[in-house]
């Protein structure tokens, strides 16, 4: 009782967690998801098929290329590596989240749970603003935000999937063009090691190189090849400087 | 292009999106104490999962799908170079790079007729 009175409830954390819906990551994120719903509507993805993807896989990259995947007619096997490959970031982002918003006491359960809610948007500010919250109540507070934002982008798919295929052709292009320049902006500034610029410089160019070369793996093989090639460049760089100093 | 029907759609998604996500999600907090952020495996896992997303911007910058598809290179090209210099010139902030590459495009857009 004492220790509610002087931290506020879990209930209080997790409404001001819902709150960080109406934040600029948020709202940009909502955004893109308009643009990515009238991706899907113009490829004539159905909208059921867009809103469960959109509860289930949430990524918004990893939902990219599972659509294209599907538009590319890849067989199962085919699409889950490359977006398993696209998800192992998931990983180390998860991991990081972990330590700074448990206690001893939460359960490995609860954990996997929320970890389900883990994207870029909903990591970088939960990186960013747990840190103003007390301990026993970051979990309450990523759960509010990453619940609902996860459910107010399904519900939001919904009802926009009717109207984008509707769009100004302007409308339409631009929202389209959020997503990658979105992707773009908040990779580079929430990177937090020298890598992460690397790698994202060689990806783009590998990408268009993979496509050319070899179309149906082309994802695959620039995160494969581009990643390792980054990795190794970086690392010698490092250890030059290493050595130098 | 192809298109999903039926419940294979559903269990595809569930399959190749859901499971293939929340795989290592569920494996990053089992990680999540244990491993630790300076290996170099882990900078090698980090570099490939970037470069694999860089390699899905490009692909959407240089062969997108819908209006863009009709829209030349140079001015998708174009946009997101404005929005790197706004970026950069606005201390790294996502949102003065973003507006600024819609706003060129939907611009260069309209000039263009569309």
């Amino acid at each position: 009782m004492d220790d509610s009175q002087t931290i506020g409830s879990g209930r209080d954390w997790f409404l001001t967690g819902m709150k960080g819906i109406f934040s600029l990551p948020a709202i940009i994120l909502m955004l893109s998801f308009v643009g990515f719903c009238a991706f899907t509507a113009q490829a004539g993805i159905p909208m059921e098929q867009v809103v469960f993807m959109t509860g289930v896989v949430w990524a918004l990259p990893a939902k990219v290329i599972l659509v294209s995947s599907i538009l590319g007619g890849a067989n199962l096997l085919t699409a889950f590596i490359a977006v398993t490959l696209s998800s192992i970031r998931l990983m180390p982002m998860v991991a990081a989240l972990v330590p700074e918003i448990r206690t001893e006491k939460t359960p490995t359960w609860l954990l996997l749970f929320l970890s389900h809610f883990v994207a870029i948007t909903a990591w970088v500010f939960a990186m960013e603003r747990v840190q103003a919250v007390p301990r026993e109540r970051r979990i309450a507070f990523f759960a509010g935000f990453g619940i609902t934002l996860v459910l107010a982008n399904m519900l939001l798919v919904a009802i926009v999937y009717q109207f984008v295929a509707e769009f100004p052709p302007i409308v339409a292009g631009c929202l389209f063009f959020l997503t990658p320049v979105y992707f773009l902006a908040s990779i580079w500034s929430s990177a937090r090691h020298p890598v992460i610029y690397v790698a994202l410089a060689v990806g783009l160019i590998a990408g268009p190189l993979f496509y050319w070369l070899a179309p149906e793996f082309d994802i695959l093989l620039a995160g494969v090849g581009g990643g390792t090639l980054a990795w190794a460049a970086e690392r010698s760089w490092r250890r030059r400087k290493e050595v130098r100093a | 292009m192809t298109v999903l029907e039926g419940w294979w759609a559903y269990v595809f998604i569930a399959i190749a999106g859901w499971l293939a996500t929340d795989l290592w999600r569920w494996l990053g907090v089992l990680a999540g104490n244990r491993l630790r952020e300076d290996s170099e495996a882990l900078n090698w896992v980090r570099a490939v999962a970037t470069a694999l997303v860089a390699a899905v911007i490009a692909k959407l910058i240089l062969y997108p799908t819908g209006v863009l598809e009709q829209s030349p290179l140079w001015l998708r090209l174009g946009s997101v170079a404005a929005g790197a210099i706004a970026f950069f010139i606005g201390r790294q902030k996502p949102a003065i790079g973003i507006a600024t590459a819609i706003a060129v495009l939907a611009a260069s857009l309209y000039f263009l007729g569309f």
